[in-house]
């Protein structure tokens, strides 16, 4: 290595939130002029390093230097003037302002009480010029490409003097040419001396662009490798070696004459591509694949909440149209979305309210809603899911994340569906809570329902699915039955880098041994 | 546990009777029977429009044009009936349809076309004010048969009709809100549209309703005071939208949607009535009257946020 000097070392730090510990004791060392990759599965406690480092929160133990000090109270405001930047996922530019005022938002230079524009344009060009892009100051923020955007970003953090550069998985929404062009950049950051930490997702991308590479697993330090001379394969192996002990209650096999209930065929939306697959009665069917990869799209698409733009759904075997949630919920599909405050309940209303939401037309009649009926089967389902709460009528704001999960699922089993739909089922959910939802899924499954399930968390996909598809890029790229699940087989056909970066599709082979 | 909203509800109903009791005190004349049932009577059109004001608020909407739909109504009944020559019923009938179809052009300018509700019915307001100075050519229309004053003016017992037809609204609004699958629907549409939509709910077809609703309603309202004060003028309801979503507000009712009931918004509209009387009892400047009105508002909802 040429540059050995060390910029920022991280030992033992730890940190922990209420009910979960996502730092335990990790380390981590970033030298100047490098860039290291941090690997590590959804979960893993990357992000949280990260708010660490920027102080956007604040460890519970352990040492961080940077640049020989020791970095104590750190604040937002602080880690900016110590010239520790990072490139977040989801841009934070305003889109009607240009280039220009977007790098100096907030400390414009003045002439007198006056925005000295020209100054600012001059400025702004000059950055550009000494990344080497060639983007107008003056042109709008909407009227960039995404890369571009992200490149105003990295001039922002570059004209403030940034030294240490963190890139949350900057290549995710580019295309190739984008991805090289970032990386081009990328590489003069590094020349000049800039250090940089790069997330992401897409091994194929380390050798490219990285020098070291960290793994994190479930909140721990695993190792620091040279990411030249070693393979893929131990980089996954490395991210995902996690043994399973029974966090998933026993379930029963899927009967193999169990009749088909839905299939798509070509189902096509803005996000996804040609999917054609098939759900049986009474089986859970995992789809695994990395962030972005089009798999809530997938199941929006069931529900009705995006607009089919080609392919069919059959159901039983006869094709039906799906425009609309309400057009799903009358075929008896049913989403339990992954961000259940959002999606999936009205916080401020009470349990029952939100119990009862979708069903409330069954409960009335000629409008007026029938008090008993709701009381009775609210209760029962608040029993039959074992759902916390004071009463009926608390509000679901005030409950924990497992319970306004259980409220969601409960108010979709008021509505007898045939399928639901699970999208990141056990987010943010405490392991108790985790176990009771895995139980309510395999219940479901042996009433004779029929599940999907969407994950970020493979140990849960392997544990709970009967079936599993793998989706990457927006396209289904494997099938894998029960028995050839394991997270290594998993993260190839999700990270599809066996066709080696390029977009050719590639068939996987478990799919035809899998049926 | 207390629920929030119960909380909320509370310190609206001690406000109410703060003021309540400091009028009592210090107004000669604010607790006599007769100007209690004048206060009633006074705040019976504010009320009866809060009511599906508070529809359309928690549906996380607001209508600027009920202002201008009530004297539209007013107008447009004179016009019926005096320039026309047309009869009571068909007369009531033909301005109920016209105040149901502005509230149906919002409706669809918002659920269809996507304009914010609040542009929408600005531009309703600005539009059907129009429309009042068009009918009546910019001149009060009069001379109505005595008879038609029944509706404005009689009384059932000692209780003037207005005030009966706003408690049959509270309470049929009150039936809505709470004991119907529609009501608990625009309450989860103004709390979190996205989770109504993701749960089948008809959330354009439910809003379309609302704006009908509050159109309807607010035409009846003017066809209430044109009984009242038998006289159809163009300028009959200039700013009463903003006394309305005061009363709502006053009343607990969140602006964003979702939250609050009809019982606070009942303390909102005794609270604005109450305080307009009260000043003019003690004959406080009518200058100084809006400098206080600005005060209590701000005052009441200050407490209320902060009450939490």
């Amino acid at each position: 290595m040429a540059h050995q000097e060390v910029i920022l070392s991280v030992s033992d730090v730890s940190k922990g939130f209420p009910g979960v510990r996502a730092l335990n004791g990790v380390s981590f060392e970033l030298r100047k002029g490098e860039v290291h990759a941090l690997l590590g599965e959804n979960g893993a406690g990357k992000s949280t390093l990260m708010k660490i480092l920027t102080g956007v929160i604040r460890k519970d133990s352990g040492s961080v230097r940077y640049d020989g000090r020791e970095l104590d109270n750190w604040t937002i405001e602080k880690s900016q003037q110590a010239g520790i930047a990072m490139i977040y996922q989801e841009l934070h530019l305003v889109p009607n302002l240009s280039v220009a005022e977007n790098i100096y938002l907030g400390r414009e230079p003045k002439r007198g009480l006056l925005v000295d524009y020209k100054k600012m344009r001059e400025d702004a060009a000059a950055i550009l010029a000494q990344l080497g892009v060639s983007l107008d100051p003056q042109a709008k923020i909407a009227s960039l490409s995404v890369a571009y955007q992200q490149i105003v970003e990295i001039s922002k953090a570059v004209s403030l003097n940034a030294r240490v550069l963190i890139m949350d998985e900057p290549t995710a929404p580019l295309t190739n040419e984008e991805v090289s062009l970032l990386f081009d950049l990328v590489r003069r950051l590094k020349a000049s001396g800039v250090s940089i930490i790069y997330i992401s997702h897409r091994l194929e991308e380390l050798a490219q662009i990285c020098d070291r590479a960290t793994v994190f697993r479930d909140g721990a330090y695993v190792d620091t490798l040279d990411v030249a001379g070693t393979d893929k394969a131990t980089f996954i192996s490395l991210m995902v070696g996690r043994e399973m002990t029974n966090l998933f209650p026993p379930r029963s096999v899927v009967d193999p004459n169990s009749p088909e209930i839905l299939r798509t065929e070509n189902l096509s939306t803005r996000k996804v591509r040609h999917i054609s697959l098939e759900l049986k009665r009474g089986e859970i069917l995992g789809i695994a694949g990395l962030v972005g990869a089009g798999r809530t799209e997938f199941l929006r698409a069931l529900c009705g909440a995006d607009p089919i733009t080609g392919g069919k759904i059959f159901m039983h075997g006869r094709e039906v149209r799906i425009a609309s949630p309400r057009d799903a919920i009358a075929h008896r599909i049913a989403m339990v979305p992954e961000d259940r405050k959002k999606q999936g309940l009205v916080l401020g209303m009470s349990v029952r309210d939100n119990l009862t939401y979708p069903n409330l037309d069954r409960f009335s009649r000629f409008g007026f809603l029938s008090p008993r009926s709701i009381l009775a089967r609210v209760s029962e389902t608040i029993q039959q899911l074992r759902i916390k709460t004071p009463s009926d009528t608390q509000r679901t704001i005030f409950l924990s994340g497992g319970n306004q999960q259980k409220v969601v699922i409960g108010k979709w089993l008021l509505a007898d569906p045939e399928i639901i739909l699970f999208d990141e089922p056990t987010r943010g959910i405490d392991v108790g809570a985790k176990y009771e939802i895995y139980c309510i899924m395999n219940e479901l499954k042996s009433q004779g329902k029929s599940v999907i399930m969407v994950s970020s968390e493979m140990p849960e996909l392997i544990g709970m699915a009967d079936r599993m598809y793998v989706f990457c890029d927006g396209r289904l790229t494997g099938q894998l039955s029960q028995q050839e699940m394991d997270e290594e087989m998993i993260m190839r056909l999700a990270a599809d880098f066996s066709s080696n970066g390029s977009s050719e599709f590639r068939e996987a082979n478990p799919r035809e041994n899998a049926i | 546990m207390k629920s929030k909203a119960n909380v909320r509800e509370y310190a609206i109903l001690i406000f109410f009777v703060v003021l309540f009791v400091f009028f009592s005190v210090v107004a000669r004349g604010f607790l006599s029977t007769t100007n209690l049932i004048n206060v009633a009577r006074q705040i019976s059109l504010l009320g009866i429009v809060s009511v599906s004001m508070t529809l359309v608020i928690l549906s996380g909407g607001i209508d600027l044009s009920v202002g201008s739909v009530l004297g539209m109504s007013a107008t447009l009944a004179a016009f019926s009936m005096i320039k026309l020559g047309f009869g009571l019923i068909p007369s009531v009938l033909i301005t109920l349809g016209v105040s149901a179809l502005v509230g149906l052009v919002n409706g669809l300018l918002i659920t269809k076309v996507n304009i914010p509700p609040l542009i929408t019915t600005l531009a309703t307001m600005t539009g059907v004010r129009g429309v009042c100075y068009i009918i009546t050519k910019g001149v009060p229309i009069y001379g109505f048969k005595k008879g038609f004053s029944v509706l404005g003016q009689g009384y059932i017992g000692p209780v003037p009709i207005p005030v009966v037809l706003m408690v049959a609204f509270f309470i049929v609004g009150y039936l809505v809100l709470n004991k119907m699958a529609f009501g608990r629907h625009i309450y989860g549409i103004g709390g979190n549209e996205e989770a109504a939509v993701l749960s089948g709910i008809n959330v354009a077809g439910k809003k379309l309703t609302v704006y009908v609703i509050s159109g309807l309603v607010a035409g009846f309202a003017g066809i209430v005071l044109l009984s009242r004060i038998m006289t159809g003028a163009p300028t009959l309801g200039t700013g009463f939208e903003l006394e309305v979503i005061t009363a709502v507000v006053l009343g607990g009712v969140s602006i964003s949607g979702g939250e609050g009931n009809l019982r606070g918004v009942i303390f909102g509209v005794l609270i604005m009535g109450a305080l307009s009387n009260g000043l003019i009892i003690l004959a406080v400047d009518e200058y100084y009257q809006w400098v206080i009105r600005c005060i209590v508002l701000l005052l009441a909802v200050g407490l209320d946020k902060n009450s939490k």
